[in-house]
């Protein structure tokens, strides 16, 4: 799995003597947990990132722990987070956090790689596909309103500015990846004004990539192709709905929640995240949560910093790990405890000697 | 108090009773008329292969076959033909065969007009495992209710500056409540162990959250079925790794559409899934969801599977369980046997053998 960031983004520069420094956002449930393994991680291989913690009261209505996040991203360029649970009790005014921080941001593309990985177990075989999901508008504009009790209408918005940036985003990154087909999935059928322009930007920016095949599919067929053939997929760009169904089907096609890693890409921040956002309320503190995803994601995360080989290295040994079936974490059907796959990560770095400065 | 508990008891007992005679009363006795839809292109030759079925199984049903290409009323409204509306006004139950909407036909979707003309408010799709027909997903065996007259779909969308498209999904109270009480209902009737809201309140706050408040109030008359909430995202990521444990799902239009379809995927796709849609007064019209298959159409090739599983779903509705039950069990024998099976499903009979070997077994368990 050679995933270095799809899209060479230029990284923020190494201010303090060749150190990053990265925002850390800790959310709720395993995020906690599982980022603080990153950071014994970090520490163990010596990577020369530090992070500054900024915590998310889920339960606050107050704005200012959003805005200290979002100051400390800006000033970063870089964040790692898990993922921050949305209070239903709270009124709908109430918008959630994880959406905030994408749109204030402009992490406009959510990229999330899916690939079978080698001893895990699943139903379908072979699947390589890439998801490039539009990240600020569509059905998650919060746009909302009661116009009389009882009757409630809510906005979806398509632009044509947001679709071709999306577009071009991802036939770039199919063109710098040697990918040879992007599928456009959406609803135009139905929605024929708003995601009839989304495909409409996506037709237009596919006539600049002559050697890149373009076509669409509707997301109910989709679904349907993604459980039966999943292997005739390649790259798929799709508006923010939908790339939430897809991303999670695709998640599960490959082995669940715990080993896929997303990136949010905007053209000055990057967020690095697990691919399904999930918060794990029920499996939190119990050391059975799956640290892989929050691990790839913070490789990713090194690779945008242009740190490839601290990446490479954490990331060879963590997928040594995963193909270790006695290693499985609960998702995997196994017993494996979070901090024994940790562990095995840290001595399979350890195993293969110590590193100098020419390496890295 | 204990007299307190007797009379929820009885009004429980009464309700069940009571929701079990909503459904139109049983037709043990005498011919059942039902308004027949063949459709467009295979829909003719699979509605004959239905037809044929029930004959052998000697099913009390009496077919009333009708067209439904759209006319213009007076004042310029598209509308179904008067003796369709009539006849299913009627009977208040239809078969229909799938239906092709025409380009630049100047009217909307066949299946919207009936959709509007009869108030078919829900979406039912069972899905269970065919035995024989192997797909990579076992033991699947879930009803996805989907509310079909509003949400995402409400087909109001506005270009506010050029580059700039808003669509409204609309929801309202009343048709949430009407969805979740049919799905706990559904779920009653047909001994259903939970039923699960699918949703995204947590970024459509208002109007998911709305829908999520309507199944929540409904569920509490319903204690004996479970009631439990789970994200879109959450239900598709598990869905892909463990259908076993979803049993009955309730959600809004676009939702429903969408996990519908990739539950059909689980187990062999639309041409092996059974539809129903459930109006208002009463109105029930079963449907396969597939293409009209133009390509393959006059030629015996087609696979009457799916019509043949809701003209079934149409049978349990009507309360004929034991018919329903020999002619379900006739196809799943055939398919299983794989001797004689259409070309989707890996053979190469045509549709009147497949058809015949059916109406053999039928007529064996006679």
């Amino acid at each position: 799995m050679g995933d270095c960031a799809l899209i060479k983004h230029a990284p923020p520069p190494a201010k303090y003597g060749g150190r990053h420094t990265v925002t850390l956002i800790p959310g709720d449930g395993i995020g906690p947990e599982l980022l603080t393994h990153v950071r014994e991680l970090f520490r163990f291989c010596c990577v020369p990132v530090d992070f500054e913690i900024v915590s998310i009261d889920s339960k606050s209505t107050s704005d200012d722990d959003m805005n200290n996040a979002i100051t400390a991203i800006r000033r970063n360029g870089v964040a790692l987070k898990g993922n921050i649970e949305t209070n239903h009790n709270l009124p709908p005014s109430h918008i959630s956090r994880n959406n905030i921080l994408r749109t204030s941001l402009d992490l406009y593309a959510n990229v999330i790689h899916c690939q079978t990985l080698p001893g895990v177990r699943t139903r379908h075989r072979d699947v390589d596909i890439i998801i490039i999901r539009e990240n600020t508008e569509g059905e998650y504009s919060s746009l909302e309103h009661e116009n009389v009790p009882g009757v409630v209408e809510c906005l979806k918005i398509i632009t044509r500015k947001k679709s071709l940036r999306i577009a071009e985003y991802a036939f770039n990154a199919a063109r710098q990846n040697g990918r040879r087909r992007v599928t456009a999935v959406h609803k135009a059928n139905i929605m024929k004004l708003g995601d009839g322009l989304f495909l409409q930007c996506c037709k237009e920016v596919a006539a600049g990539y002559p050697e890149i095949t373009f076509d669409s599919m509707i997301v109910d067929n989709t679904t349907m192709q993604l459980v039966s053939k999943p292997q005739q997929f390649d790259v798929m760009v799709m508006p923010n709905l939908y790339g939430s169904v897809i991303s999670n089907v695709c998640a599960g096609l490959v082995g669940g929640p715990g080993l896929v890693p997303g990136a949010n890409y905007g053209k000055d921040y990057a967020v690095f995240e697990t691919a399904t956002r999930n918060t794990g309320k029920s499996i939190a503190n119990k050391n059975i949560a799956n640290p892989t995803a929050t691990l790839l994601a913070s490789c990713l995360m090194l690779d945008h910093l242009r740190l490839h080989g601290y990446a490479s290295m954490i990331r060879k040994a963590i997928l040594a790990t995963v193909s270790e079936t006695r290693l499985h974490t609960a998702d995997l059907g196994g017993q494996g405890t979070t901090s024994e796959v940790v562990q095995s990560v840290m001595r399979e770095i350890e195993s293969k000697g110590p590193r100098t400065s020419e390496q890295i | 108090m204990a007299g307190n508990a007797w009379r929820s008891t009885v009004s429980r007992v009464v309700g069940a009773m009571k929701s079990q005679a909503s459904h139109p009363r049983t037709f043990s006795r005498g011919l059942q008329t039902v308004t027949l839809i063949p459709g467009d292109g295979i829909g003719p030759e699979i509605s004959t292969a239905v037809m044929k079925i029930f004959e052998a199984a000697k099913a009390p049903i009496q077919w009333e076959e009708r067209n439904v290409t759209a006319i213009k009323g007076p004042g310029g409204k598209w509308m179904i033909p008067t003796e369709a509306k009539d006849s299913m006004d009627k009977s208040k139950i239809g078969l229909k065969g799938p239906l092709k909407t025409p380009i630049a036909a100047g009217h909307p979707s066949m299946n919207l007009l009936l959709r509007k003309t009869f108030d078919l408010y829900a979406n039912v799709r069972p899905c269970v495992s065919i035995e024989g027909y192997k797909t990579p997903y076992t033991d699947v065996d879930l009803v996805t209710i989907r509310e079909n007259t509003e949400g995402e779909y409400s087909g109001i969308e506005h270009v506010i500056v050029d580059g700039v498209v808003q669509s409204i999904k609309l929801i309202t109270e009343e048709a949430s409540q009407r969805i979740a009480e049919y799905a706990f209902e559904y779920a009653r009737n047909n001994q259903r162990a939970s039923v699960t809201a699918v949703h995204k309140a947590n970024i459509m706050r208002m109007s998911d959250g709305l829908f999520l408040r309507k199944c929540r109030e409904v569920a509490e008359n319903f204690k004996d079925i479970k009631f439990t909430e789970m994200y879109l995202d959450t239900v598709c990521l598990n869905m892909v790794q463990d259908p076993t444990q979803f049993d009955v799902l309730v959600m809004p239009n676009l939702y429903g559409d969408i996990l519908s379809d990739l539950c059909a995927g689980l187990i062999g796709g639309l041409g092996v899934t059974p539809s129903g849609n459930i109006g208002a007064n009463g109105v029930a019209i079963f449907e396969s969801v597939h293409g009209t298959a133009p390509d393959i159409a006059g030629k015996d090739l087609a696979n009457p599977t799916a019509l043949l599983l809701s003209a079934v779903m149409m049978l349990r509705h009507m309360g004929l369980h034991g018919q329903a039950k020999k002619i379900e069990t006739a196809c799943f024998d055939t398919i299983r046997d794989k001797k004689v099976l259409t070309k989707d499903l890996g053979g190469n009979s045509k549709c009147s053998e497949f058809t015949g070997e059916i109406c053999r077994r039928v007529q064996d368990m006679e």
